[in-house]
């Protein structure tokens, strides 16, 4: 559905989108990823031909967005990062300007609107003028504009931001319905939403792409440490240093602030380990072997959150995304 | 073209919907009915030709008043993002933008008939002379209209787009009546390119092509402008 090569585009001398490569099939759900001024945004508006390349090529459904831009826009339905509505018209006549603007005929435009409208959610506000609607509605209008002719394509640029968690928790589940049936590329910030309604991830930074991959990938390929934290009662604490770290796979073993001393809730400690392997049966056994009572054991994963702290941290940034696992791995 | 349809229905709603097109409506109305009844009682005069001449110079005004928001604010609201990622061409939206604010004026110049039909009921007025003057106006109205939308597209903030619309279209009015001052070289030049000696023949009952013609180019001209002038602030030329 989306082929983008070797794309650039700079202003002036910032280089908002740097070289990226990428591919989307059709009826993929992709979340762009990244911090401030990564280059979301930019990279959306030129697969909207809302922006022209510096250079590189960027296709949508095999159409590029130079030649022929027109036809891409036709296919793809776009909801802006700030949500731009008219705010001097009603909500009907703002879905049926759309509508005659993207060629629907006059027997298609009712069904049409109806159909996006429902969809989301705008029953209580269709007669109501668009300066009157709240954030959600709002945004749920926008939703509606970019679907009422039916595109393969929807481009949605921070689609929740501003909205409560009642309302992200709707427009979510939305997203993810019409992920079933088109192609879905969305931006945000809040990574449990690319957990919640994306197959695929796309993480930028500094306009180049530094991670491809599911959200489950992602976790596994990333998932460069572990982290255990476990109480145990009736050992010292120096003795139970000495006999986790005789344990195979341990990198470390460090105690709490305080935590030398045993007191009547046991001593707690925090075990490092490589991500890959499972060390909870191995602790387990050997308070049982010496007679230890294994009062609390809790093991934490590296989070898509750390993740992206890892890749976006401003000097390890790479400045060339060449293939992405290897730059992805270089920051590391 | 349904695109350019769309667009012209969105602008003209919109003028409907905000007091703007009243208010500009009505104040054009009245000044011409000022102008029109002083003539009628102070001059003792049932004639159009007075009108006819004053109304340039409120056009002057109310055509960059009318046309200041089309594109700046959609420069300044953002939502020139939606309506140019609409599968519609550039040509289009300012076809159909230059459409509305034209029918708006034209539908205030209309409603100024009123006076000149009230001046046949009361005297004799030269019907042809009437036809001619209207037409004259409605050009002169077309072309300012196209100057105010290239200025309304060139910025984001409507005041200064009316500003700029304002006085290019006072500039090609006053150069007229400047022509005195102008180095004799170029005086044919300054002729052909002010309104006013094009509006004249009008007034006098004379249509003629070459007025046609030239205020036709200034529409096209800026209209082109306009279209340029939307693509290159977009594409960062
Ligand atoms: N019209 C413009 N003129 C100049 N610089 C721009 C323009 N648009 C974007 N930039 C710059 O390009 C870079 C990328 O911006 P972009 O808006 O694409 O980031 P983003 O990933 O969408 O960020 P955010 O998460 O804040 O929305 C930024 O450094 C920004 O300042
Ligand atoms: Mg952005």
């Amino acid at each position: 559905m989306i082929q983008v090569e070797s794309l650039h585009k700079h202003f002036g001398t910032t280089r908002a989108v740097d070289g990226l490569d990428f591919q989307v099939a059709t009826g993929q759900v992709v979340g762009l990823l990244g911090p401030n001024g990564a280059g979301k945004t930019t990279t959306m508006k030129m697969l909207t031909c809302y922006l022209p390349p510096t250079s590189g090529v960027a296709r949508v459904g095999g159409i590029d967005v130079v030649e022929n831009p027109l036809e891409v826009r036709r296919q793809v339905g776009y909801l802006p990062e700030n949500v731009p509505l008219y705010d001097d018209m009603g909500v009907i006549d703002y879905l049926d300007f759309v509508a005659r603007a993207r060629g629907l005929s006059a027997a298609e435009r009712g069904p049409a609107i109806e159909k996006s409208a429902g969809r989301c959610g705008l029953e209580p506000v269709l007669h109501r003028n668009i300066n009157e609607l709240s954030k959600g509605f709002r945004q749920r209008l926008g939703l509606a504009q970019a679907i009422v002719h039916e595109p393969k394509l929807l481009i949605l640029d921070e689609p929740t931001t501003g909205l409560d968690p009642n309302q992200i928790v709707e427009i979510r589940a939305l997203i993810r319905e019409l992920g079933q049936e088109k192609t879905v590329v969305l931006s945000t910030h809040i990574l449990p939403e690319v957990e919640a309604v994306c197959d695929r991830v796309l993480i930028m930074h500094q306009g180049g792409i530094v991670a491809d991959g599911s959200p489950a990938e992602l976790h596994h390929r990333f998932q460069g440490a572990q982290e255990l934290d476990i109480t145990v009662s009736g050992v010292a604490a120096h003795a139970l240093k000495k006999a986790l770290s005789d344990l195979s796979g341990v990198e470390q073993v460090s105690f709490a602030e305080g935590q030398q001393a045993q007191d009547d809730d046991g001593v707690s400690c925090q075990i490092t380990a490589p991500g890959d392997v499972d060390l909870r049966a191995d602790i387990f056994g050997l308070c049982v072997d010496n007679g230890w009572v294994l009062l609390e054991q809790r093991r934490r994963v590296v989070s898509l959150e750390q993740i992206f702290r890892q890749l976006t941290r401003g000097e390890a940034a790479p400045t060339v995304p060449e293939p992405t696992e290897a730059a992805a791995g270089e920051t590391l | 073209m349904g695109g350019m349809w769309a667009v012209f229905r969105r602008e003209l709603g919109a003028y409907f919907n905000q007091p703007v097109a009243y208010v500009v409506i009505t104040a054009y109305l009245l000044i011409c009915g000022w102008f029109f009844t002083s003539n009628l009682f102070l001059a003792g005069q049932a004639e159009v030709r007075g009108f006819l001449q004053m109304a340039p110079l409120m056009l002057v005004f109310f055509l960059p008043a009318l046309s200041m928001r089309l594109l700046a604010e959609e420069w300044k609201n953002g939502t020139m993002e939606l309506l140019v990622t609409l599968p519609l061409r550039d040509r289009d939206v300012v076809l159909g933008k230059f459409l509305a604010v034209f029918a708006v004026f034209a539908v205030a110049q209309g409603l100024t008939l009123l006076y000149p039909i009230t001046v046949g009921i009361l005297g004799h007025p030269d019907v042809g002379q009437m036809v001619a003057g209207y037409t004259g106006l409605l050009l002169t109205g077309a072309a300012f209209a196209a100057i105010g939308l290239l200025a309304s597209a060139l910025t984001s903030s409507q005041v200064v787009a009316f500003i700029l619309g304002f006085f290019v279209c006072f500039g090609l009015y006053i150069m007229g009546s400047a022509l005195s001052l102008v180095p004799s070289v170029l005086l044919p030049l300054f002729e052909f390119i002010s309104v006013d000696g094009h509006l004249a023949n009008f007034s006098k009952g004379v249509v003629d092509l070459r007025d046609v013609l030239y205020f036709g180019s200034v529409v096209v001209l800026c209209l082109a402008a306009t279209v340029n002038a939307l693509q290159g602030r977009r594409w960062g030329r």
